[in-house]
Formats: C-alpha cells, sequence, structure tokens
C-alpha cells in the first residue's frame, strides 16, 4: 500500500471505486456538510436521485454537469429552500456539522442563517440602501448596537472586495450599483450573517469577465474560512476555483474527486466526455 | 382582360364594406368621449342656478332647506358625510383586504382558490341586499355587541362614541361599506403582492427570515406602492356607493349631518341624491342644488380614481408579462 | 484590517437566540391574517344565511306573480318588480352590448394609434362614474326632455354602465386571439370586417360571453339610477312612458315601511335577486370557467362586478 502524501488536502473519492484508494489517506479536514441519501422529486418527476455527497470543510467544492442534472436542485436543498416550493418533496439526511437539517424536530429558521446563499441572478433588496442591504440579516437577529453593525458591513464589505468601491456612500440605493457590484453586495449580505457554509448558485454566470474575476478571487480568499459549495457551468471555473468536484448528470451523481484529478484523469467515462466537451 | 383583372384585385383598395366597418367601430369606441363629454355638459348646464345662486360657497355651506321661498343649500355636510365613511370604511377595511390578500397569495392553491372566489362573491352581492341584511340583521348586532359597549364605556370622554347609537350613523354605514370594498382592495392587493420576484423573497428567507419578516423585507417594500394604490381604489369604490349607504345612514340633513360623533346620523353625497331627487320640483333651486350635489361627487370620485389607477398601474406595469392568472 | 475568527465568534454571540420569539412573532400573524379572511367571510355567509332564511318564507306563486297589495297588508307580490327587471335587463343589453362589442373590436383591431389609447383610458375613466350620476344624467337627457319617467331612460342609464364593461373584456378577448388567425384570413382574401366575426370573434367568444353576462349581472342589481328615470312601479309594464318597478327598487322601498309584512316581502324579493345574480355569476364561473381561466379572473379583478 502506497502512502499517499497529500499537501493540504485530503483526497476523496466515491465509493464506487476500489477499497485500494481509499487506504493510507489521511484525512485533515473534517466534513463541514453530509448529504446523505438526498432525493428530491417534484410530483413525479425525480431530478435528483438518492446522492450522497460530503464537502469538505473550508474549502470550494464545484458542482458540474450539463443543465438539467440537478445541480441547482441539489444545491437548494442544502439550506431547505425547497421548502418554499409548492410540490418538491426531499428525502434524505443533510447534516450541518451534528444536525440534521431535515430532522422533523429541526426549524431550518434557526439554521438557515448558518448557511448563506448567492442567487444566479444579482438579487440585492431594491428599496434599501447598500448599507441596510448589509445589515437587513443582522437585524433580524438583533443585532443592534450601531458600532457593531457598522463594523461588521465594513468587514462583510471587504471581504466581497465591494469595501474600496463603495465606503463612501453606503446610503446609495443598491440597484443603483452595476450588475457585478450588486452580486458582490449579495456576498457581502450573505457573510454578515457570519454563516459557516456558503452556497452560490452560479454566481458569476450574469457577470462581465472582470466582475467574474473578482467574484472568483472572492471565492479564493473566503475558503480559508468558509465552507464553500459552487454550482457552476464553467468548467474553467471549476478549475480555477474549487478544490472537489462533483460531476453530477440527469440527477445522479457520476463521480466526485479533488478537482485537479477529475479534470485531468476523469474514472468515468461519462465524465470524460464531459470535460472534454463532447456535451454541454 | 387585363383592365378586369387589376380592377377586381383588392390590393391598395379597400372594400366598402371595411370602410363602413371601421367607421361603426371608430364611432362605437368614440362613443365613450361623446358621452363624457354630453354628461358634463348636462351636470353643469343643468346645476347652472345653484352655481349661480352661491358661486363657489355652493361648496362650502352648511344649509339645506328646500322650502320655497326659503331655499338654500350648501353641499358641504354632504362632501363631508362622503369623506368620513369613506375615510373609515378604508381603515376598516384596507388592513382586512390586505390581510387577506397575503393569506392567499400564500396558501396552496386547493385553499386559495375557493377563499378567493368566496371573497369575490362579495362583490356580486346587489348593494341593496347589503342594505337590506344591514338594516334588519347587522344593525340589531352591531348596536347590541358594539355600539351600546363603546357608549357606555366611552360615550362621556370620547366625543366620536358620544350619541345614544340607535344603528344608523356614520360607524354602521362605514362597516358595511368596508366589506363592500374587501373584494376589490384584496383582488388588486393579490395581485401587487405576486408581482414581487420570487427571488426577492428567496433572499429574504435565505437569511433566516420567517414568513411575516419575509413579507416585511421583501413584499411590502417592494409593492407598497401597488397597495396604496389597492387602497385608494377601495375610496373611489366607497366614495361612489350608494344604497347600502344610503340605507343606513340615518339621513340627516344640512347642518345636522356634520358631527363628531360615530354614532350619529349624516349623509353622503349619493344618499342625499337618492334620498331627495324624485321630490325634488324642477321649477325650484332644488333640483339644480342636487345636480350641483352630483357634479361635486363625480369630481371628487374622478380624481380619487385617477390617481388610484396611476399608482397600481405604475407598479404593475413592468410585471404585466409576468402576472398570470 | 482583517477580521479574526476570535472577533467573529463575537459577532455570533451577539446573535440574540430569538428565534423562538420570531417564530412566535410569525405564528401570531398567521392567525390575525386566517381572522381577516374569516371576518370576510362571516358577512358573505350571513347575507346568503338571512336572504335565504327569511325570504324563502314568503315566496309563493302568489308572491311571484302578482301585483302589491296594499300598503303593510301583506298581501300580494313582486311581480311586476320581476318582470320589470328582466325587461330593463333586456333593454339595456340591446343598446349596451353592441356598443360595447364594436367599441372592443375598435380598441382590439384598430386600437394601435393614439385616439384608441384616449378611447381606452376614458373607458377606464367612465367606469369608475358612479352609478347615481349616470342615473341622473338620464334623467336629464330623456326624463327631463319627455316630461315624463321613462323605460327608455332606466334602459339607456343601465346601458352606460354596461357598455364600458363588454368594451373592455371584448378587447381582451379578441386580443387573445393570435395574430396567427387573422393572417390567415387576409391570406384568403377576406374582408375585414368578415375575418372579425367569422373567424375571431368564434375564437373568443367564450371570454366575450363571459363578460356580457357578467355586466347583465351587474347591473340586474344596480339600484341608484333606476329612481329617477323608471321611478317604480306597482304595476305590471303597460308602455315605455310610464314608471316601472323593478327588483332593486322594489326591495328598497319595502325596507323604508315599518311593517314587518313589508320586511318579509323585501326579503322575498331580495332572495329572488340574489338567486338571478348570484345564478348568472355562479353559471358563468362554472362553464366558462375551465375555457380561459386567465381572462377570466382578470376580469372580475379589473372590478367588473363591483355595484354600487
Amino acid at each position: 500500500m502506497t502512502a499517499l502524501t497529500t499537501q493540504s488536502r485530503p483526497s476523496l473519492d466515491n465509493s464506487s471505486l476500489s477499497k485500494e484508494d481509499y487506504a493510507g489517506i489521511e484525512i485533515e479536514k473534517k466534513y463541514k456538510m453530509i448529504a446523505e441519501n438526498v432525493t428530491i422529486s417534484y410530483g413525479d418527476f425525480v431530478a435528483v436521485k438518492n446522492i450522497t455527497m460530503k464537502f469538505p470543510e473550508k474549502s470550494v467544492t464545484a458542482l458540474i454537469g450539463p443543465s438539467g442534472c440537478g445541480k441547482t436542485t441539489f444545491l437548494r436543498c442544502l439550506n431547505r429552500m425547497h421548502d418554499m416550493t409548492k410540490n418538491a418533496q426531499v428525502e434524505g439526511k443533510v447534516m450541518l456539522d451534528d444536525i440534521d437539517l431535515y430532522d422533523k424536530s429541526v426549524d431550518p429558521i434557526y439554521h438557515r442563517r448558518k448557511v448563506g446563499m448567492v442567487f444566479q441572478k444579482p438579487n440585492p433588496f431594491p428599496t434599501m440602501s447598500i448599507y441596510d442591504n448589509v445589515v437587513a440579516g443582522l437585524k433580524l437577529n438583533g443585532v443592534k448596537d450601531k458600532k457593531i453593525l457598522d463594523e461588521i458591513v465594513e468587514d462583510s464589505l471587504k471581504m466581497a472586495y465591494l469595501w474600496d468601491e463603495v465606503h463612501n456612500d453606503l446610503k446609495k440605493s443598491a440597484i443603483e450599483l452595476s450588475g457585478g457590484q450588486q452580486q458582490r453586495l449579495c456576498i457581502a449580505r450573505a457573510l454578515a450573517i457570519q454563516p459557516e457554509v456558503l452556497l452560490m448558485d452560479e454566481p458569476a454566470s450574469a457577470l462581465d469577465p472582470i466582475a467574474t474575476q473578482k467574484i472568483e478571487e472572492t471565492i479564493t480568499e473566503l475558503k480559508k474560512e468558509y465552507t464553500i459549495i459552487i454550482v457552476t457551468h464553467n468548467m474553467q471555473q471549476a478549475v480555477r476555483v474549487s478544490d472537489f468536484t462533483g460531476f453530477m448528470y440527469l440527477g445522479d451523481l457520476i463521480e466526485f474527486r479533488e478537482t485537479k484529478k477529475l479534470f485531468t484523469d476523469p474514472k468515468n467515462e461519462l465524465t470524460a466526455k464531459y470535460v472534454q466537451g463532447h456535451f454541454g | 382582360m387585363r383592365k378586369e383583372l387589376l380592377k377586381s384585385s383588392k390590393v391598395g383598395r379597400r372594400p366598402i364594406s371595411d370602410k363602413i366597418f371601421r367607421i361603426g367601430a371608430t364611432a362605437a369606441g368614440v362613443y365613450v368621449l361623446v358621452m363624457i363629454v354630453f354628461l358634463t355638459f348636462q351636470l353643469i348646464s343643468e346645476s347652472y342656478p345653484i352655481w349661480e345662486e352661491n358661486g363657489l360657497s355652493f361648496i362650502t355651506k352648511t344649509e339645506w332647506n328646500a322650502v320655497e321661498g326659503r331655499e338654500d343649500f350648501g353641499v358641504l355636510p354632504y362632501i363631508f358625510g362622503t369623506l368620513v365613511t369613506s375615510a373609515l370604511a378604508m381603515a376598516i377595511g384596507v388592513p382586512l383586504s390586505i390581510g387577506i390578500a397575503m393569506f392567499i397569495s400564500d396558501a396552496p392553491a386547493k385553499i386559495g382558490g375557493p377563499l378567493g372566489f368566496l371573497v369575490e362573491l362579495l362583490a356580486a352581492v346587489p348593494s341593496v341586499i347589503y342594505g337590506l341584511w344591514g338594516l334588519f340583521v347587522f344593525r340589531v348586532y352591531f348596536v347590541d355587541w358594539v355600539e351600546k359597549p363603546l357608549h357606555d364605556a366611552f360615550g362621556d370622554s370620547i366625543w366620536i362614541f358620544s350619541g345614544n347609537p340607535f344603528g344608523l350613523d356614520i360607524l354602521t354605514a362605514s362597516v358595511i361599506l368596508a366589506i363592500m370594498i374587501i373584494p376589490t382592495v384584496s383582488a388588486v392587493s393579490r395581485e401587487v403582492m405576486k408581482a414581487v420576484p420570487q427571488q426577492q423573497k428567496e433572499a429574504a428567507y435565505m437569511l433566516g427570515a420567517t414568513k411575516w419578516e419575509m413579507f416585511k423585507l421583501a413584499v411590502f417594500p417592494y409593492s407598497k406602492t401597488g397597495l396604496i394604490g389597492a387602497s385608494i381604489l377601495g375610496l373611489g369604490r366607497a366614495v361612489g356607493e350608494t344604497m347600502a349607504v344610503t340605507m343606513l345612514i340615518g339621513n340627516a340633513t344640512g347642518i345636522n349631518a356634520i358631527t363628531s360623533s360615530f354614532f350619529k346620523p349624516s349623509q353622503t353625497m349619493s344618499s342625499i341624491i337618492a334620498n331627495e331627487f324624485v321630490e325634488a320640483s324642477p321649477a325650484s333651486l332644488h333640483l339644480p342644488a342636487l345636480i350641483g350635489v352630483a357634479l361635486v361627487l363625480l369630481i371628487i370620485a374622478i380624481c380619487i380614481n385617477v390617481v388610484a389607477h396611476i399608482l397600481v398601474t405604475r407598479m404593475l406595469k413592468v410585471k404585466e408579462g409576468a402576472i398570470n392568472n | 484590517m482583517t477580521t479574526t475568527q476570535q472577533r467573529r465568534l463575537e459577532y455570533r454571540a451577539l446573535f440574540k437566540q430569538n428565534v423562538g420569539k420570531r417564530l412566535a412573532v410569525d405564528k401570531a400573524v398567521r392567525i390575525i391574517i386566517f381572522s381577516c379572511v374569516i371576518i370576510a367571510i362571516i358577512p358573505l355567509g350571513s347575507i346568503l344565511v338571512e336572504v335565504f332564511k327569511n325570504g324563502i318564507t314568503a315566496i309563493s306563486y302568489e308572491f311571484l306573480t302578482e301585483v302589491p297589495g296594499s300598503i303593510g297588508s301583506g298581501e300580494g307580490g313582486i311581480g311586476p318588480a320581476i318582470q320589470g327587471t328582466l325587461i330593463i335587463i333586456g333593454l339595456s343589453s340591446m343598446i349596451g352590448v353592441p356598443i360595447g362589442v364594436m367599441s372592443g373590436i375598435f380598441l382590439s383591431e384598430y386600437g394601435d394609434n393614439q385616439l384608441a389609447r384616449t378611447i381606452r383610458f376614458f373607458n377606464d375613466v367612465f367606469m369608475e362614474f358612479p352609478s347615481i350620476v349616470l342615473g341622473i344624467f338620464a334623467f336629464l337627457m330623456i326624463v327631463l326632455i319627455l316630461g315624463h319617467f321613462s323605460v327608455w331612460a332606466g334602459a339607456f342609464a343601465l346601458s352606460l354602465i354596461m357598455f364600458p364593461i363588454v368594451a373592455r373584456t371584448t378587447e381582451e378577448s379578441l386580443k387573445m386571439v393570435p395574430v396567427t388567425y387573422r393572417e390567415a384570413g387576409t391570406a384568403l382574401g377576406l374582408k375585414k370586417w368578415v375575418i372579425t366575426f367569422r373567424i375571431v370573434i368564434s375564437g373568443a367568444k367564450s371570454g366575450m360571453i363571459t363578460g356580457i353576462l357578467l355586466s347583465v349581472s351587474r347591473i340586474g342589481g344596480e339600484t341608484a339610477p333606476l329612481i329617477m328615470t323608471i321611478l317604480g312601479s306597482s304595476q305590471f309594464f303597460s308602455s315605455m312612458d310610464v314608471p316601472m318597478d323593478a327588483l332593486p327598487l322594489r326591495i328598497w322601498r319595502l325596507s323604508l315601511l315599518p311593517y314587518d309584512s313589508a320586511q318579509l316581502q323585501g326579503w322575498g324579493a331580495a332572495l329572488v335577486l340574489i338567486i338571478i345574480i348570484l345564478g348568472i355569476n355562479l353559471g358563468v364561473r362554472y362553464y366558462f370557467a375551465n375555457k380561459k381561466g386567465s381572462i377570466f379572473g382578470r376580469l372580475i379583478k379589473q372590478g367588473v362586478s363591483g355595484k354600487k
């Protein structure tokens, strides 16, 4: 058995691989979130079929796959967004640290704060200023001290790489910002409530290349503290920012490995075809 | 041969029947403009005697005397009655309507559909039947359970509760009016709230908001203009309402119609017309006075409705494509 | 200045453990909102129950066909009122529907110009004219000129309520017919009026009929415009130039009398009126509900049914 030396990250493979690949691998990080046997269906249509995925902490996991493969659907179950969708049924477990979010006794309000989300199209609250947008979640949680709010606003906007551009006029209306700035504002808004996990649903797909680059820089900085799960249809982006990648197809999880390995040496034929661009 | 073919070709020439059709349709369209012009003209000219007699003070006077030789008319008490009952109806009806709109917009279709239908059924009931029910059913309970207790408790201290309640008064009329405007205000509110994009609501939920907090964060700020428009639409409906109010407001005239108590009778612009129009002799100043009241009523009603329209369409215009029923 | 992990933990500690309270507030709001619904439904239920309960005892063959007896006697019936309502609805429709339909055709088929926009706007404004004002207009235009109350005046007044509604619903229904239908007709060389009547209207039929029937049910309950036009009467219809009775008028007049027997007759008349109106309303919904569901809901919301 060869002892595989890893640099700073553990290796993970999906369970369809042989035992030898697991042997000797040191797990340095624990898993922040674990989705176990998750099945999501809308009426008769099963969008996500019995997926098990483990997300290591303080790293970026990308979910890739062609349109309709269920990656966004899966992402949204991680903070119980499907509660709001009529007709959606979710089975399985989603563990955040030690708590199963889908347990009957758990009220999602308690835990949604810990799992922030950034959506595909920027959606700041249009009637509020930049400042008010960022503190919206804080006010819900009872934080009233102006000094603390100011501090958190500055911290969140800095982490989202937006502070320098807007700190002069935080009272400006949120919709006066450009698309890229709005999206970074949404990131700041999600960060302000001090989450532990950040879910990002194609966060840069509606943005121009420069804004996209800024977002990717933000993600790379953020992963030092947060666990980030990002859905993207842009394979190069996945390579650029993520440590682990899961490839989904028609509701199944086909392969889940270290990003480098998945793209350079995919174990599954379907994965190989996808990363080579044979279909999309 | 060529000549015949060219003549019979319809390209570029409209047949007579189509021209007639277009003229007819246009005439039908213009009909409404003609009616508005005629109506306004008639109201102004037939009420002219009262304006000639009083000038604009007709609007500020409070007298109402139809006795021949001592004729004196002023519309202010009825403006008071209309505005007070309508404002009160709004104060009661709008919160109820918005609550109903919130419930239905968020309820599953199985419950929301029938409920919405029932609320809309309220709009199908004729005004005179609201009046009948208000007179013989609602009033009895209202006096015993609401008006009398309020009077007993606060009659001496708060002036709006003074005066022995008999049931034919401002408050009763206003409450029935409130019920009558609920279908309109809640339907429009529902449209307005539906227009809030789903992503806004999701952003609020993402922050860990409860449903009520989501409404406060995402729905109300976004739809504020439209909700105000819906309320003013309800105000407009209340202002134009005639029969139910006539049957419940108690028929006070002149200065007596202006009261500081909810438990005293009053009169609205539409109810004074309903009560006195057929009795008024065209030879006297009475009829012109009533027509003058109608003119004032029309102006007030139209202004309110135009404002409401602007507010609602401004909010809905962007979302027109997104509204589906 | 970068915020440290330590500081973040301090931030998290600041978050009040207020979720329980927030959920309680949410629950309270749910209850309040639900009671709003109940408060609105109760009057509807009460009205229907009371009208039925009180009115049913008055109903009899005599009641439905005889003229009213002397005041307070409790004898007689509401025959003239029922007849009058049917007559006035029919006459008003004869005037209001053609105008409304043609106006709707204008707005839909010839509607892409400033004139049409102006007409559309004023059509909406006209719909908001208080109905008693329309009654006065009919009075001034017809009753005053003729010197006596007239059924034509009543029909005219109600037609003024009808036609803007019919115009609006016709326009919306016609607009829902795809442009391709019209193009096909033009390609076949048909004249525009033929295309409109034969092709487009048959596609828009259910929406148009819905709008017409709803406006009929609306004017059936109108009282105010009839007060100064047909006045009301105790006799069956005899000529267009004398007063005529109608159910809403009779209900109103009966409610003003201090006799229990009059009150009872009022309930009976109300029952008949409600059956007619709700019958049309529910019939339209049931029959047309599944066809063009979307236009239907919108018609209602635009205040097609809002009596004054």
